[in-house]
């Protein structure tokens, strides 16, 4: 079992550049900013002596290069910097705010897997039928919804006119945590579901038509057990990198998601820190964020080995 | 976004050879539909001075925040601007923006993958790992900072949408031409003595393009989607200028007493990305049959 891991080595040395780049450009985006950017965040009015005593706090009165090599070597030792807005070390408030919106994710994930899984086998099972239309129409409507619409829509339905969610936050404890996230999760599954619902349908359909499904069929496996037992494991697999890519998507949008239900996670902290010029802070959250994707995209290819014993990322040739 | 390239890449390089349809276009029903769709989105963004019944920015606070009636269609905001008008006036922003932004990703990235994959070797490799670079950061949060950065602003969103999308053209275009660049007509146009430049130009582009376009199909709508969620996050286009994602921040203060308010411009964008949809996969039954799983 192991053994299928050779790859990894490989897999991470692959990733370094990338994270390399990654920096590079977290690094350039205060460089983008028109003019002083230690102006731009504290706005015109500021006095000469705060703009140098930023200047030097940002690290900005030294070479470009020497900047660079500083930024990456505080980055080793985990020092993103000091929030201009909180005055607190910005690694605190991304302690505080990643558990937050992990947890939003992996909810989101979960029910997008609730929605998608059956979805996609009703509309596998009679290709061009009806319920086949009805899951395309699905997917069609739901690829071209903006996502922070989904999530006022479903606020207007379930929180105001029902009541039976709330409208937003986070709750305090670990339970009211799931009772909050839900319509967010909801929202954001509604919005990964259309992805995952395409590519499992081809891969479900491309898997009932082959031999061993004939078999398990002549051996009179049918209906879900002949889904669970013999089709799911099989068509799930090209499935599982499309969950992989669009992990990336899904974070993205549940940095917008949270402003609409504020969530205390890592896209309220980027938006408020947007608003208040608060450089240091948005770094880290697009550092943060990109890292997230580089892991998911390793770990895919992992999951990816695992559930397919003919999937081989090391070169050599087993037998 | 970044999966359709993929896979559209993916099924590129499995594909034989250029085939067309035979159907006429206008018997493809997807096509039309999308064509009916997005032209009559088009007609309106075009006629909104003529078919807006009121001013879509001047305000009138003694009529704010009525329900729909005969005057106001869809009632009026909270500065008593016809809802209706705006919505009109908000297609003429949303399209043209939408529309304009996939212009610079499309031929940047398009080149860039056409020589990647052309030339091969360091260029390609170095394309290829600045494309990854950038693929790792989400679509939103590279698109929110880059905006920010470069300050709220039409010209920022363009730049902005440039820069986080170019990478799906760039792998689209890279892998069809690995397959086309090993096909005889390729070698026999070198042969005959033709330059790089005039391979890549006038024998090869045509034939690789038609992919390019149909992934262009789905990322307008990606661009719209983006476009209003920026207007909702209140770093898109500057209000008072009519815009939907605008629209829908300034109706989810009244979701308790005026849901239409946040509702219909949603509706709108769903409307159009439909359209856009359709017209994608009408395209691509056309320009490529049997490819489409």
């Amino acid at each position: 079992m192991l053994e299928r891991l050779r790859f990894v080595p490989a897999r991470l040395l692959q990733a370094v550049p990338v994270i390399f780049g990654v920096t590079l450009v977290v690094f350039f985006m205060v460089h983008l900013l028109p003019g002083n950017p230690a102006l731009a965040i504290l706005g015109q009015t500021a006095t000469p002596d705060r703009v140098a005593a930023l200047n030097h706090q940002l690290g900005l009165d030294a070479p470009l290069w020497k900047q660079y090599l500083l930024f990456l070597r505080h980055l080793v030792t985990g020092d993103l910097g000091t929030s201009i807005s909180y005055q607190r070390p910005v690694s605190e408030l991304i302690g505080t705010a990643v558990p937050v919106t992990l947890s939003l994710i992996v909810f989101a994930l979960v029910l997008a897997l609730v929605i998608s899984i059956p979805l996609a086998g009703i509309a596998a099972g009679k290709p061009g039928r009806g319920r086949d239309l009805g899951v395309r129409a699905f997917t069609l409507v739901g690829q071209g919804m903006p996502q922070f619409w989904v999530g006022i829509m479903l606020l207007l339905l379930l929180a105001v006119k029902l009541g039976a969610f709330p409208v937003g936050g986070y709750g305090e404890t670990a339970g009211s945590h799931l009772y909050y996230l839900f319509l967010p999760a909801l929202t954001l599954a509604i919005a990964l579901s259309p992805q995952i619902i395409r590519s499992l349908r081809a891969s479900t359909i491309a898997v009932l038509g082959s031999d061993y499904v004939g078999t398990a069929r002549s051996k009179g496996a049918a209906g879900i057990s002949l889904f669970r037992g013999h089709v799911l494991r099989n068509a799930a697999i090209p499935t599982v990198s499309i969950v992989g890519v669009n992990l990336g998507y899904l974070v993205g949008g549940s940095l917008v998601i949270e402003k609409v239900f504020a969530i205390p996670g890592l896209g309220s902290l980027m938006i408020n820190a947007i608003f208040s010029r608060d450089f240091p802070t948005i770094q880290a959250v697009a550092l943060v964020v990109a890292l997230f994707v580089v892991v998911v995209g390793i770990g895919t290819d992992v999951v990816y080995t695992f559930l397919d014993p003919r999937v081989d990322f090391s070169a050599k040739e087993r037998a | 976004m970044t999966t359709t390239a993929v896979a559209t890449a993916r099924r590129a390089a499995r594909r034989p050879a250029r085939t067309r349809s035979l159907r006429p276009w206008y018997r493809n029903g997807t096509l039309v539909t999308g064509l009916v769709i997005v032209g009559l989105l088009v007609l309106v963004a075009v006629l909104a001075p003529v078919l807006a019944p009121y001013d879509p920015i001047k305000q009138d606070l003694q009529s704010a925040l009525q329900s729909p009636s005969g005057s106001h269609w869809l009632g009026t905001d909270k500065y008593g601007r016809d809802i209706l008008t705006r919505l009109i006036w908000g297609a003429r922003v949303d399209l043209r923006v939408g529309f304009l932004a996939v212009l610079i990703p499309f031929v940047f990235g398009s080149v860039m993958g056409a020589l990647a994959g052309y030339f091969g070797g360091w260029f390609d490799a170095v394309v290829m790992r600045v494309v990854d670079v950038f693929f790792a950061f989400p679509f939103y949060v590279l698109v929110i900072v880059l905006v920010f950065v470069l300050g709220a602003g039409e010209k920022s969103i363009y730049l902005a949408i440039a820069a986080v999308s170019w990478g799906s053209y760039a792998k689209i275009l890279r892998g069809e031409l690995l397959v086309a660049k090993k096909q005889d007509w390729v070698t026999a146009a070198r042969l005959g003595g033709m330059s790089h430049g005039r391979v890549l130009l006038r024998h090869i582009t045509p034939n690789v393009l038609s992919q390019a376009l149909i992934y262009g199909m789905s990322d307008i709508v990606m661009d719209i989607l983006a476009i209003v969620t920026l207007g909702y996050l209140g770093l898109g286009i500057a209000p008072p200028t009519a815009e939907w994602g605008s629209m829908i921040l300034d109706g989810q203060e009244f979701i308790t007493t005026q849901w239409l308010q946040a509702t219909i411009p949603g509706l709108a964008v769903v409307v159009t990305s439909l359209g856009l949809s359709f017209l994608g996969d009408g395209l691509s039954d056309q320009l490529s049959p049997g490819r489409r799983s």
